[in-house]
């Protein structure tokens, strides 16, 4: 069972379509065209203003929509009948979900971004200094520019449902909120709250939002009535923004709330100069420390926000303007953009809408795993039944399900009553009772294969015909487990990620076998999880497992040439992996690392060579099984947060010590090592149709095994390093380790030819 | 069968008497004065109100002491020390100890599940002669120690030494005191009834306007009947250590102008839920005397009223808390082979302006019906000139477990004085449940 702890952007990267913000064109084009994205009616003397994009799910601020803006405002702000103003969605679930990335990505040079940029700034500059009071409705996503756009409003009404969500999260795509939100966020919320907003780019809840002084009242989202309840509690959010617009002109609402004495005192505590640097320098420091300094954009944030704080606001949007048009032009954004672009098409089934949907899925096995993936099921909607064969087995794994569940409780994601209720779709059993009702099976069970057929042949005994096998192997080959199947064309493998819940990834196995719609069954499933995912073909280790293992055992060898397990860690965390080799093994299981090491090694032979895999095994044999063990690499201590390196482990390496060649032992050439091994895999798995294109390639790499999100994945770091110069690399350590540095043919292409990319 | 579904000809003499179905009447309804809350019944307790109103039941109806089979209560904010508060009541009141009792709970609708326990029970034959009421004490409510004092406590009850007993008392922080405060709030939501209430009236477009004229209407009906002498359910009761009360003291008829300076109540500053336009929290009890014809008869009773079918629904409880008698009403009319204009006389428990409103133009609207009802048309509404015309619980009170008996003596009441023949009880309660009785005249 393959698995990483996910940290930091990973983990907060998710599909929604936010995108980055600016706007363009302050100057209107004269063209009389029908308005088909900005509309408006007058009520009263208040105009309301309403945003559709006709072409799309969600409001994004597009060209088409800036200019059509600009127009409804100047005709307003003309129109003497109109003493305010209320902008508001008519789309159920989206205020604005941000700036259309295309329109970034269309431009060539930093100077036309930061163009962008400028014109964004003016155009909320206006409104912000807008004589008739705009009051700003905001149901569903208000991200990125809309967020820009809304805080640039007098006034901001939220409603309390749960698609409300507001934040920035440009920093998520290597860029900065630059239409006025580093200017305009500090002095809204403070500076603590700016920052971790900006920097961390997670969504904020209405309650929150008001809490923090981000939006000004709220609405609670009604039920059924004379209309369907989003239709509803829009037209509901309209009436409430008019009164509200109508108040502010009349003066009985103030624009500006008394501050409280919390606020009072905060407020001057930052009136000290030494303060606020304290804070530049301890949020400086931390995100060097997360970010190791690869990533540009929350450097540049900090930077925004200090020089509009300090030097005033023409400064301030000046450096946020220039800084945007930079970033833009990264490496690093267009690295975060790919894979936000490859997570949004990794969460559709290309294989269709399944014949049946699956209303009952029966996990077997309710270790970690197990339990990990009835965690993300039960709160779908989806009946899920938990087997496992001993009573106490079974409890940790229902145990672990209600803490998951009860964690969300604590942190008001949901009600204990809406807790309860999830759980009632969860069944713990020891037995087989009610198997005829299942449509999938999904087996977490130990990875053997006489166990896996085991369970295979007594599952097909007792199930409907139609119901489908999944295994969550990390490594047996599917059509291996397929053979002792009676109809193997419902056999799928499904390998989750630990721990399933916050893991995204899900690498689906498909055999020559598998028909097409268990494909798609169990894609849909995947979806009704939340994951994003991958389909790939089957064979030892499929495409993640036989990346990470070629990482594993060069990590074994470094380590046995004598770098300790904390060089190790450092040397990938420095490289962008978001969790260091060593730990990641520990994560893994040092038992399941032996297990792959072994079994691929077996599968491919001498390529897949490298440490001594005996290091594990003798490990192993000590009881250092990793983290579940209390000791690996390190020593795990509940409560402790500081790791120390387990004091027994030298002796072992000792043992196994080889000669490191000073030719390729610098500390460059160590992560090179790793990394060529990891990509060169890659690769290869693309060129023996593993893998379906290098977008799923970097998609896997990056949410299954933490490869560098700032790199992309492993496809979109060969385009942006130089196929060739890699080659290179691996030709030098080839020369002292053999075949396991031998590039594959594709590469080798890709290294002859600089013109040959696997990103368009 | 004397008729089927739907075609019911109001007809002198027809009745919804079935073959094989016992006839089960109400021989009597009495409530105590509702008061608001904190006034002159302040100093009892909850079992203080349900026994007067089962010493006024004995004495209007001189019914001897251990003539009834059964007693049931209904009560929603239980007081811990009595908490079946219908044997303390029973036992105080005088009745015979030989008789069981039970108490039951549903939110706004216990005491009709106590009256409708009681016609179960003489349906099935266990009983021929039943004491159902409710009853509520709004003006004192468990306040609890917080769950950490508690633990403390209890704690404390088993600590054998004096050091263990010292060191639990020197865990006691300042947390620990914070006491637990009852809210009249769903606990699977959290949202508190007229925050819910506000949300309807919302969905519904009910404007502040409508609620304020309905709230108007029925304090204006209800001062009307109590001048006119209608409300004889009303007992006059000595309360220990003050005055007789003999009148209901929620009844204010007001003005437009007067009500329309109210700010909102729940939801600031939008809503339009105001005091004015709610029940207001009220102390009061209700008890009935339901027995099978033949019982009354044989005992020489002359019954008001036949119980007739009754319906129990519920939903979601979030967003529909209070639309159970959309709901209840085509059922419980569909049941009895009724349709709305049969009805003469209709009786609404009236929880908030707002509620009542939305509920209306639930009934009125045929997308409702159609997307939520899974009808083909609304349920359409009752008219107005035979609705909550006595006034309704947004005047004469909400005493949460004792309101389901007035709902029902009114009915038979207004049966009689307006001489229809068939009256239709709809409630909502908390939990999003619903319910809904016909009653039917009993022939003069």
């Amino acid at each position: 069972m393959a698995g990483v702890r996910a940290l930091g952007v990973l983990s907060r990267l998710s599909t929604r379509r936010y995108a980055a913000n600016t706007s363009r064109t302050f100057s209107v084009a004269p063209a009389m065209l029908a308005r088909t994205h900005v509309s408006y009616e007058v009520k009263d003397d208040v105009a309301v203003v309403r945003m559709n994009d006709p072409n799309s799910k969600v409001n994004t601020i597009s060209i088409q929509m800036q200019n059509e803006m600009t127009e409804v405002m100047n005709e307003l702000w003309a129109n003497d009948a109109v003493k305010s103003a209320v902008l508001i969605s008519s789309k159920p679930g989206c205020f604005i979900a941000g700036a259309d990335i295309n329109m970034i990505q269309a431009c060539s040079s930093a100077e036309e971004v930061t163009k962008l940029s400028q014109e964004g700034q003016k155009m909320f500059e206006l409104v912000e200094k807008s004589p008739k009071p705009i009051v700003a409705a905001i149901n569903g996503s208000c991200l990125g520019g809309g967020l820009e756009f809304a805080i640039a409003c007098q006034y901001r009404i939220a409603t309390k449902s749960k698609k409300t969500v507001l934040g920035t999260p440009e920093v998520m795509l290597g860029l900065l909120p630059g239409a006025g939100g580093t200017q305009r966020l500090p002095k809204m919320v403070g500076l603590p709250n700016a920052f971790d907003m900006m920097l961390t780019g997670r969504n904020i809840r209405a309650d929150k939002a008001k809490k923090m002084g981000l939006v000004h009242h709220l609405v609670d989202p009604l039920g059924p009535g004379l209309k369907s309840p989003e239709q509803r509690t829009m037209d509901y959010l309209e009436e409430v923004a008019i009164q509200f617009a109508k108040g502010i002109v009349d003066k009985k609402i103030p624009l500006q709330k008394d501050k409280g004495m919390m606020q009072k005192i905060q407020d001057y505590v930052m009136s000290f100069e030494f303060v606020r640097n304290q804070i530049y320098k301890t949020v400086h420091g931390k995100v060097m420390k997360q970010s190791k300094g690869l990533y540009p954009a929350p450097l540049k944030i900090i930077e925004c926000v200090k020089t509009g704080v300090e030097q005033g606001p023409t400064a301030g949007y000046l450096a946020e303007s220039q800084n945007f048009g930079q970033l833009a032009m990264t490496a690093e954004s267009s690295a975060l953009i790919g894979l936000y672009h490859g997570q949004v098409a990794c969460k559709k089934n290309r294989f269709g809408s399944p014949a049946k949907e699956v209303k009952t899925l029966a996990i077997l096995g309710a270790g970690l795993m197990g339990a990990g993936i009835a965690q993300v099921t039960v709160d779908k909607g989806v009946r899920t039944i938990l087997k496992d064969t001993t009573v106490q087995g079974l409890a940790r794994g229902e145990e672990q399900v209600y803490k998951g569940l009860n964690d969300k409780t604590k942190k008001k994601s949901i009600t204990s009553f809406e807790r309860d209720s999830i759980l009632s779709n969860l069944c713990g059993q020891l037995d087989y009772k009610g198997f005829e009702k299942v449509d999938m099976v999904i087996e977490a069970v130990f990875e053997d294969i006489k166990i896996k057929h085991a369970v295979l042949k007594e599952v097909e005994a007792v199930v409907s015909p139609h119901c489908i096998f999944a295994s969550n192997t990390s490594a047996l080959p599917i059509k291996d487990i397929a053979a002792a199947s009676k109809r193997p064309d419902k056999v799928i493998g499904m390998h989750y990620f630990s721990p399933v819940d916050k893991m995204q990834l899900l690498e689906i196995i498909t055999t020559d076998q598998t028909s097409k719609d268990t494909t798609a069954s169990a894609v849909a499933v995947g979806l009704k999880q939340g994951k994003v995912i991958i389909v790939v073909g089957d064979g030892p280790g499929f495409y993640t497992t036989r990346c990470l293992a070629p990482v594993l055992v060069e990590a074994v060898r470094v380590l046995q040439e004598g770098a300790d397990p904390k060089k190790l860690d450092s040397l990938t965390t420095s490289f962008g992996f978001p969790v260091g080799a060593a730990t990641l093994v520990d994560e893994v299981g040092i038992d399941v690392a032996v297990h792959v090491a072994e079994d691929l090694g077996k599968a491919f032979g001498s390529r897949f060579g490298g440490g001594n895999v005996d290091v594990l095994k003798t490990m192993v044999e000590l009881g250092f099984k990793g983290r579940k063990s209390g000791k690996g690499w390190y020593v795990y201590e509940p409560g402790r947060k500081i790791k120390e390196v387990n004091p027994e482990i030298g002796e072992i390496l000792e043992n196994y010590r080889m000669k490191a060649n000073p030719a390729v032992s610098s500390d460059s050439d160590v992560q090179y090592r790793l990394i060529s091994r990891f990509v060169n895999e890659a690769v290869l798995c693309l060129q023996e149709g593993i893998l379906n294109g290098p977008l799923e390639g970097d998609i896997g790499a990056v949410f299954g095994l933490g490869f560098p999100p700032c790199l992309g994945g492993p496809f979109r770091f060969l385009d942006s390093f130089g196929a060739d110069k890699l080659v290179a690399k691996m030709q030098q350590f080839e020369a002292v380790y053999g075949n396991q540095f031998s590039p594959c043919q594709l590469l080798l292409d890709h290294a002859k030819d600089s013109s040959k990319k696997f990103h368009k | 069968m004397l008729f089927g579904g739907g075609l019911v000809v109001k007809v002198s003499g027809l009745t919804l008497a079935r073959p094989g179905v016992k006839n089960i009447v109400l021989v009597e309804g009495v409530r105590t004065p509702f008061l608001l809350s904190g006034t002159t019944y302040a100093n009892l307790m909850p079992h203080d109100l349900a026994r007067a109103a089962l010493q006024g039941l004995l004495n209007k109806t001189s019914l001897p002491k251990d003539a009834v089979d059964y007693i049931i209560y209904g009560i929603v904010i239980q007081e811990v020390k009595t908490s079946n508060v219908a044997r303390e009541a029973a036992l105080g009141a005088g009745f015979s100890d030989k008789i069981p009792a039970h108490t039951v709970t549903m939110a706004c609708i216990s005491s009709n599940q106590a009256m409708t326990s009681a016609v179960g029970l003489i349906a099935a034959g266990q009983c021929d002669a039943v004491v159902a009421g409710g009853a509520e004490f709004m003006s004192d409510v468990p306040i609890r120690h917080s769950r950490k004092m508690r633990k403390t406590m209890l704690a404390l009850n088993r600590a054998k030494t004096l050091g263990q007993k010292l060191s639990l008392i020197g865990s006691i922080r300042m947390s620990h005191l914070s006491p637990e405060l009852p809210a009249v709030a769903e606990f699977s939501t959290a949202e508190t009834m007229g925050h819910s209430a506000d949300r309807l009236a919302a969905a519904f477009g009910v404007s502040r306007l409508e609620q304020d004229e309905f709230a108007l209407r029925s304090h204006t009906l209800a001062k009307k009947a109590q001048d006119d002498g209608l409300l004889e359910d009303v007992i006059t009761f000595k309360v220990p250590g003050r005055d007789i009360v003999s009148k209901d003291n929620g009844i204010r008829p007001s003005s437009m102008e007067q009500m329309a300076k109210l700010k909102p109540a729940f939801v600031k500053p939008h809503g339009t839920v105001t005091a004015a336009n709610s029940s207001f929290l009220t102390d009061g009890a209700s008890a009935v005397l339901i027995m099978s014809e033949e019982k009354a008869l044989a005992m020489g009773y002359k019954p008001k009223a036949y119980l007739r079918d009754f319906v129990y629904v519920s939903q979601d409880p979030k967003d529909q808390l209070l639309l159970g008698p959309t709901y209840s009403t085509p059922k419980v009319l569909e049941r009895a082979g009724l349709s709305m204009s049969d009805i003469d006389v209709f009786e609404f428990h009236e929880a908030f302006a707002g509620q009542i409103m939305a509920n209306l133009k639930a009934m009125d609207s045929d997308w409702f019906g159609q997307t939520y009802m899974g009808r083909k048309a609304k349920v359409g509404t009752p008219p107005m000139d035979k609705f909550n015309l006595w006034g309704g619980s947004l005047s004469l009170g909400h005493p949460f477990g004792a309101t389901g008996c007035r709902l029902v003596t009114t009915v038979a009441h207004r049966l009689k004085k307006e001489g229809g023949q068939y009256g239709l009880v709809a409630a909502c309660a908390a939990g999003g449940q619903g319910h809904a009785m016909v009653i039917e005249a009993y022939p003069q």
